[in-house]
């Protein structure tokens, strides 16, 4: 294996774990789809809002900072994604520019749009923003309507390297089952950890509100957490079955640069099998959030961290499994051969270098996040 | 009319809107935390409460703030992927890096320890807390940093080398770029407007308690620190406004033109102090440039390179080309005119193009001449790749009022931050401020003033250097994505309804918050 190809796989993987870091701090959406429902009084409100108040810029900060290591490491996928699937990255980005003022706008007196409308925005977020960034995230595996050419620069007249085929835009990608159904098992995974967050914080707590709203968390989490495993297991069982397209590196021209795809059924299947270990990281990860759900639901504990851990492990394996093995990350349904893949859409191998120097700087982020999160959070 | 324009000038119009609104908070937020973790820091050695008060209601005044710049900030950032997208390919190997860093040095500093800095004072110790503030200042301004070696490169793209097989620029030289010039006086420049901002800001509204005989000791005492505050950010705005001329002189010769409205330089070019343009100027007719104007003989000349019979080349000359400059090494060259380098573009273009034919040819030995031979064209004719795409002078031009306007106001208005500031300082010291009623009418109008002065520099830095993204490398026109115009129109009246409501919010509350006081608010 070449450096260069060494690199686009360790960003790869480096992506992955942020955005398996984002799936898991979603809770804080999660946690905010609990208003109305969960939490219905003033008070009750007040106090989610609260323990949630002090976190939610952590996945803020994980989604710009997903954002900026995607387009640092693969900034063709960027250019492509985004600028094609042009509504839906909008409306995701909408649905979280509502959400950064919210907690602080809310609880203001003379706010302008009253405290109702910032409650709504906050739920909207929780709902909006977690579908579709499970939306988005399957498109990796079922792709978009795009053609790329990176010649297309000397064409004088229309000179774009990558455009969306359709005039919807990304709009038509919500309306795919399969992204849906992705979609689906974010939103069920951000309210599970919601819900188990908020019990974990408001159990700790005195006072009436505290307690009515982890008795509700504690039965709204039979039905939510049950949804979310079935709609989890549906989502895996489907991805397995979905044909994948890999490159034939051996008849690549430019050390794999740019060599042909080909179709392969059950293609993201071979390839976790091809990885025992990262087999065995999600397998990890899919009976920690069991046991999480078994320990909060039948044993009425609480089981955040459990089941987080046990979120991000599972995201992460099935995000490996996505770019890595030579397959296409984000295929074109117009034409194959100009998908993504690892090979044809990183940076410079330059770029990837003096960014692995600066990921080292990663684990020294967690350690004070980490800090942090337990000097600030009730134990 | 809007609707028919075209897609680039919607996608400019949309990131303006944008950066604009941007702009309007993150000053405050770059300059109140520096400010407040000093109050902190008082507080810690002191003990004294008063401090504390002091803290905690700037702190609530930073935190609105911040919340708006949260906002605006994360829609930047994918802009640049919804409707940038060639852009994004064309330099995303080198443009992408500085927006990752920022990510992971900088705002997760900022936004953990802000929640230390805001919700943390019963659950955290008094030196914990102290540290908190000051890493949340500090984030926020090496984000700044990384935003600006971004911004920086853009104006003057060093450090890297194009690829032909991937049809984009590469970084060879993170260095060259974290240090260049422009990001350094970028950097230093933008973060001091924002210790302005802030400094006017704590003085207009601690001015307008005093007006209202309230929190007196409170006021005093913000002022007292914002005034020094202030002082050394317009002293260092200065100087830092110098050498952002001078850089600016060295790479971008036609903004410079535009700031001073400069058709026709000279050995010992004039500086306009002010003036009104002649809207009938064009750089090919011999109208006069101005209609007025007050100029201090060759003193332009001097700004630039320290002597006072450099030439400054104007619009004109910048077109047709023919003087002998520096370059950026000191050597000397003769300017091509603006033909020249269209052709010498279309001369890249043309030797990219028959990398695209030829780069997947099976003939080995064809290839290899080809693609060799192409690649000294490349190489030779790369610095004006962008010309290739531009078909009249006109479009090479900025757009001239805009530019030398705003110039004007930044300038001005920068004389007049002084002037407001050594008078604060003076009445301060001779404790008759409060007496000064004139006084405290001025504190307050210079809030607006300090917002238009921030935003006139931006103005001056993004409309001066029109029409490129990449100077010379890439024009606008070139690096919008493949959407249509009436998606981005739809996009850009969604944000402006946005921003403006997020806008109108925050001013209400920040009002509101103001007038409870220090002592009106309840800590929660
Ligand atoms: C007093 C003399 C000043 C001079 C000579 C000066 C000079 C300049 C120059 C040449 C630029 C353009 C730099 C570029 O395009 O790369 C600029 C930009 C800018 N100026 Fe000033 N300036 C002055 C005062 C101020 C003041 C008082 C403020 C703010 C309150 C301010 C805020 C800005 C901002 C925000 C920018 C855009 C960022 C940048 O390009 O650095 N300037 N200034």
């Amino acid at each position: 294996m070449t450096t260069y190809h060494f690199l686009q796989l360790y960003w790869w993987a480096i992506v992955s774990i942020l955005g398996a870091a984002l799936v898991f701090l979603m809770f804080v959406q999660g946690g905010q789809t609990l208003l109305w429902g969960v939490a219905k009084t003033e008070d009750e409100k007040k106090l989610l809002l609260g323990v949630l108040g002090h976190k939610w810029e952590l996945t803020f900060t994980t989604l710009v900072t997903f954002g900026g290591a995607a387009f640092a490491s693969f900034p063709l996928f960027y250019s492509t994604s985004f600028g094609g699937a042009y509504w839906l990255w909008i409306i995701i980005l909408l649905s979280f520019v509502i959400q950064s003022f919210s907690y602080e706008f809310r609880s203001k007196e003379k706010n302008l749009l009253g405290k109702k409308t910032y409650e709504l925005f906050l739920l909207l977020n929780g709902i909006v923003g977690t579908i579709l960034i499970g939306v988005a995230v399957a498109t990796f595996i079922s792709g978009g309507n795009y053609a790329m050419d990176k010649m297309n620069l000397t064409v004088p007249s229309s000179n774009i390297v990558s455009y969306w085929t359709n005039n919807y835009r990304g709009l038509e990608l919500i309306f795919k089952p399969f992204n849906l159904l992705l979609g689906v098992v974010v939103f069920l995974a951000a309210r599970t950890l919601g819900l188990l967050y908020v019990y974990n914080q408001t159990s700790r707590m005195e006072g009436d509100a505290a307690s009515d709203i982890a008795s509700r968390c504690q039965s709204k989490l039979k039905i939510t957490g049950v949804g979310f495993v079935l709609f989890f297991v549906a989502f895996v069982v489907c991805m397995f079955l979905q044909t994948g397209y890999r490159v034939d590196v051996s008849s690549a021209l430019f050390n794999g640069v740019d060599g042909p795809l080909n179709a392969e059924p059950y293609a993201y299947l071979h390839n976790m099998l091809s990885y025992p270990w990262i087999a065995a990281i999600f397998l990890i990860g899919v009976v920690l959030v069991l046991s999480g759900l078994f320990r909060s639901i039948i044993k009425g504990k609480s089981a955040f961290y459990v089941t987080g851990l046990g979120v991000f492990l599972a995201v992460a394996a099935l995000l490996l499994c996505i770019g890595w093995g030579d397959l296409a990350y984000f295929h074109s349904l117009n034409d194959i051969q100009s998908s993504l893949t690892l090979y044809n859409s990183s940076s410079s191998l330059y770029t990837l270098k003096t960014m692995a120097w600066v990921s080292l700087a990663v684990p020294f982020v967690i350690l004070y996040i980490g800090y942090v999160w337990k000097k600030m959070t009730a134990k | 009319m809007l609707l028919t324009s075209s897609l680039a000038d919607a996608s400019r119009l949309q990131f303006a809107l944008t950066a604009m609104y941007h702009w309007l908070f993150v000053p405050l937020t770059l300059g109140l935390g520096i400010l407040i973790a000093i109050f902190e820091t008082k507080y810690y050695r002191s003990g004294d409460e008063s401090w504390k008060k002091l803290t905690r209601f700037w702190s609530r005044i930073f935190a609105i703030n911040f919340a708006c710049g949260v906002a605006t900030g994360i829609i930047l950032e994918f802009e640049f992927g919804t409707n940038w997208s060639n852009y994004s390919w064309f330099v995303g190997d080198i443009f992408g890096a500085p927006l990752a860093i920022e990510g992971i040095f900088a705002f997760f500093l900022e936004s953990t320890f802000f929640a230390v800095m805001y919700f943390g004072w019963d659950k955290v110790s008094k030196g914990f807390h102290l540290l908190s503030t000051w890493l949340t200042a500090i984030g926020a301004n090496l984000s700044a940093y990384w935003i600006l070696t971004a911004n920086g490169w853009m104006q003057n793209p060093v450090g890297v080398e194009f690829n032909p097989l991937t049809a984009r620029n590469e970084m060879v030289d993170f260095w060259s770029i974290v240090f260049s010039p422009t990001t350094l006086s970028k950097f230093s420049h933008s973060v001091m407007s924002g210790f302005l901002v802030a400094a006017i800001v704590v003085i207009a509204i601690s001015c307008w308690y005093l007006k209202k005989q309230r929190n007196r000791e409170f006021s005093l005492r913000s002022i007292k620190y914002a005034t020094v505050f202030g002082l050394i950010a317009i002293f260092a705005l200065m100087a830092t406004g110098h050498t952002s001329a001078v850089t600016v002189a060295r790479t971008q010769p036609m903004k410079l033109a535009a700031m001073e409205g400069l058709y026709r330089g000279e050995n010992g070019t004039p500086f306009v102090g002010f003036a009104v343009l002649n809207p009938k100027k064009t750089f090919d007719n011999d109208e006069k440039p101005y209609l007025f104007n007050i100029s201090v003989p060759k003193a332009l000349s001097f700004m630039v390179d320290f002597d006072f019979n450099t030439f400054v080349p104007g619009i004109s000359d910048i077109i047709e080309g023919g003087y002998t400059y520096k370059d950026a090494n000191g050597v000397e060259k003769k300017a091509l005119s603006f033909q020249e380098k269209v052709d010498r573009g279309n001369m890249a273009r043309r030797a990219l193009s028959l990398y695209a034919q030829y780069k997947d040819d099976q003939d080995t030995v064809k290839r290899n001449e080809i693609l060799s031979q192409a690649k000294v064209y490349l190489d030779d004719n790369f610095e004006y790749f962008g010309y290739g795409f531009l078909k009249s002078p006109e479009e090479s031009i900025p757009n001239v009022p805009v530019t030398f306007y705003s110039f004007r106001i930044m300038v001005m208005l920068g004389g007049y931050f002084i002037l407001f500031l050594i008078v604060c300082w003076w009445l301060t010291k001779k404790k008759i401020l409060e007496k000064k009623k004139w006084f405290i009418f001025f504190a307050i109008l210079s809030v607006p003033l300090v917002y238009i002065c921030a935003e006139a520099g931006w103005v001056v830095a993004e409309v001066g250097r029109q029409p490129w993204t990449i100077q010379d490398l890439l024009p606008i026109g070139a690096s919008v994505s493949g959407v249509s115009s009436s998606n981005v129109w739809t996009t850009f009246i969604i944000f402006a309804v946005l921003f403006t409501t997020l806008l109108i919010a925050e001013l209400k509350i920040a009002f509101n918050q103001i007038k409870k006081g220090p002592d009106g608010i309840k800590w929660n």
